[in-house]
């Protein structure tokens, strides 16, 4: 099994969806049903859902593991979750589905490659789905698996299902990057077709939601033609063995590099070529997104934290004026056109100044508000900032990596927005 | 074309370097936690790695509550002398002797929460910004909400109902006068993969993790190993079993298996098969529902 576990491939997936949809119950039940649950998890699930006079064991509880949580029966932060069979690994973020921690979602999405919307059959589509769902598309998460939950109080009737089904197909239409959306029937609580396909369901044809997980093919997202290379941090031993050693350690956040190639460093301009990748003791021949590595150059050129090495005939957009959309978190401060805090984008920490609020995005009707520009917790919408110094960047939509950022606010040092790139 | 694909351990294994590589950058004087046990020692590996051939640019800190196995003294300090770094030793005892933390008392008595006093206490002392944590997610459902990168408040507390957003690999160090951070670089791994990882690169670890005989008796569930420190109480049966440990701890509540694997190659098929968190066998977690929460929020690793 050695080689089989090394070698297996990873799917990064996130719930979301609206409060008390299911989606704890939903990864607990997948947990239990796969037998990835450990026994003393399981005893101490059951011990404390008998506590709290659960009916049923609780399989929430497997994920919702705060105090505060297990008091109220939501789920506040993230919790990470990993579990794999024997066809993939997975790396689970289950996030809180009321509005208040919106922020901890983005949070728990923003790794992802595939998000599961939960929505209670009972009452179909609300706009926690569609802020979720939205949100999922403005982090570029390509595939969406909306599982349609409860069906076990509605009878399990295909009419309830059709009916959530198309007020999302046509919520969906309006979403940007989704490459793949998949429907899925189903109870967390009663277990249908979460890894076997349900006998109470029998007009559903598709498949359960686990063989869905481990087949669904997600390709990469990796950009492996932009070569980009923040630099994080320079070595130097200061040792009298490694007297004239300087090597640029950092995180290929692009592309390939490859011992001999040309390099351009940003901001200087200076170009130069790879004379060595390392990693620890080993040398290596090229380096690709996302390995960590360090690089030696040939000629001595000055180079520091927030630098960016690129190829001379593909170099990132370069300013100092920038367009993005922006989620903001904070529920103290606004964003306010003049506002001025940090941006922190590859390596790189700068100052910004708003210098326009374009537009927010009703998330219901995914309409542009361009009168309303008062920027609350959770508000979505579009911004134009300066930066004090030149971003080296690509669109968001082209490059993760280079293409995110996020605000601080330079008092009290808070995460106040993520932002995205044109 | 060429396909390039990391698989997950190399996966991890650049996550973890990047996050110890922005420790660097970010601060002015983070500290390693080094308790000699596995995953502190894969966290101290991936550091050489990170900032080689340079030596790792940060000190490791050993918060010691006395009661050790001997056999992770030793290879502590032969760790540290390979690495050549700087070793800072909190000792519980001194937190005992000034009066700023008291020894439990009764059957079950353990210094193991005491550590948090330490912890802090040492963070005072060496003017720490940030402590590196060899903490992962899967270990515990307290550790599964942390995030990478931190917070703690000027009392040394976690927050869990106000962690700071972190997105994508974007972390934010800032920080007021007096907070600083705890970061897990690992958080991310899985008790397999770290075997997985050890088994790799070929890392060394000490024997404890592998079958040995030894004298131990059972309290409440747990196989205990006879030491300075744990001696049967009346009743209590005294038996030599072949066991090893799949965490290491404070010897006081730390609990053995019953195993024959005596290598990383049988140990990972022993932990595939497993049915138990390695946490099941630690007498710390077990004493409440938020045993490790209410810990974390007072300051524990
Ligand atoms: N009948 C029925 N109840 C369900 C089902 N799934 C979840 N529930 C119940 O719905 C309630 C909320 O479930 P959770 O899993 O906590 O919901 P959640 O989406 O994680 O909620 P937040 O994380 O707080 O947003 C619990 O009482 C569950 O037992 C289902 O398929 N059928
Ligand atoms: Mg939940």
């Amino acid at each position: 099994m050695d080689k089989d576990y090394i070698e297996m491939d990873m799917l990064r997936f996130t719930t979301a969806g609206s409060v008390d949809d299911g989606k704890s119950t939903l990864i607990g039940r997948l947990f239990h049903d796969t037998k990835s649950i450990f026994e003393d998890q399981l005893e101490a699930i059951e011990q404390s859902s008998k506590k709290r006079g659960d009916e049923n064991i609780n399989l929430a509880l497997l994920t919702d593991g705060l105090r505060a949580e297990r008091e109220q029966g939501i789920t506040i932060d993230v919790a990470y979750r990993y579990f794999a069979t024997p066809k993939r690994k997975f790396i689970i973020a289950d996030t809180p589905g009321h509005i208040q921690y919106t922020r901890n979602m983005v949070t728990g999405a923003s790794t992802a490659n595939l998000a599961l919307i939960l929505v209670d059959a009972r009452i179909g589509v609300v706009e926690q789905t569609r802020r979720h769902s939205f949100i999922a598309d403005l982090l570029g998460i390509k595939h969406i698996a909306v599982c349609i939950n409860k069906m076990d109080l509605v009878g399990y009737e295909e009419e309830a299902y059709e009916k959530v089904l198309r007020q999302f197909s046509d919520f969906a239409s309006r979403l940007e990057n989704i490459s793949e959306l998949t429907f899925i029937p189903l109870s967390a609580l009663k277990g249908d077709n979460i890894v076997e396909r349900s006998e109470n369901m029998p007009w559903y044809k598709g498949a359960p939601l686990l063989y869905h997980l481990e087949n669904v093919y997600i390709g990469s997202d990796a950009n492996h033609v932009d070569s980009r290379f923040p630099v994080q941090w320079v070595i130097r031993p200061h040792s009298d063995k490694h007297h004239d050693f300087r090597g640029f350690a950092g995180r290929v956040a692009g592309g390939v590099f490859k011992k001999g190639d040309e390099i351009t460093a940003l901001p200087s301009g200076f170009t130069s070529r790879i004379s060595k990748i390392m990693l620890g003791k080993e040398e290596m021949e090229e380096a690709f997104f996302p390995q960590s590595v360090t690089i030696q150059l040939e000629d001595k050129i000055d180079i520091s934290r927030g630098d960016m090495l690129v190829k001379p005939n593909n170099q990132p957009k370069s300013s100092q004026d920038l367009d993005a959309r922006i989620c903001w978190f904070s529920n103290s401060k606004k964003l306010t056109q003049g506002g001025k805090y940090l941006i922190k984008h590859t390596t790189k920490t700068a100052q910004a100044m708003i210098s326009e609020i374009t537009y927010k995005v009703d998330v219901n009707s995914l309409r542009k508000n361009e009168q309303d520009k008062e920027f609350n917790m959770n508000d979505i919408g579009r911004i134009k900032f300066r930066t004090s110094e030149p971003i080296f960047y690509d669109a968001y939509r082209r490059n993760r990596n280079t293409g995110s950022f996020i605000l601080i606010d330079p008092f009290t040092h808070q995460t106040l927005a993520a932002g995205m790139l044109r | 074309m060429r396909n390039y694909n990391l698989n997950h351990l190399q996966q991890l294994e650049a996550e973890a370097i990047f996050v110890l590589r922005e420790t660097a950058a970010q601060f002015e004087r983070p500290g390693l936690l080094f308790s000699g046990g596995k995953d502190s020692i894969i966290m101290a590996y991936l550091a050489s790695k990170a900032f080689a051939p340079a030596k790792i640019p940060f000190p490791f800190v050993h918060v010691d509550t006395g009661h050790n196995f001997p056999e992770t003294i030793e290879f502590r300090d032969k760790f540290v002398k390979e690495y050549a770094v700087d070793l800072v030793v909190g000792l519980v005892q001194d937190s005992i002797d000034q009066g700023t933390a008291a020894e439990e008392t009764g059957l079950n008595a353990s210094r193991n929460a005491l550590q948090s006093v330490t912890l802090l206490e040492t963070i005072d002392r060496e003017n720490f910004d940030a402590c590196l944590g060899g903490g992962r997610r899967d270990e515990e459902k307290a550790r599964a909400k942390e995030r990478f990168f931190s917070h703690r408040d000027s009392f040394g507390q976690w927050n869990p109902k106000d962690q700071r957003p972190e997105l994508w690999n974007l972390f934010n160090g800032g920080k007021g006068q007096g907070e600083n951070f705890r970061i897990f670089p690992l958080s991310n791994w899985t008790e397999m993969d770290v075997w997985q990882y050890a088994k790799t690169e070929g890392i060394e670890l000490p024997s404890l993790y592998f079958a040995h005989e030894r004298n131990v008796i059972e309290r409440n569930g747990m196989l205990l190993a006879i030491s300075d420190f744990v001696s049967p109480h009346e009743k209590e049966e005294v038996s030599k079993e072949k066991v090893r440990f799949r965490t290491i701890g404070d010897a006081t509540c730390t609990g053995a298996v019953i195993s024959d694997a005596s290598n990383l190659e049988e140990v990972i098929a022993e932990v595939s098969a497993s049915r138990v968190t390695e946490r099941g066998s630690r007498a710390d977690d077990k004493r409440s529902e938020a045993a490790m929460e209410d810990r974390k929020k007072q300051g524990y690793f």
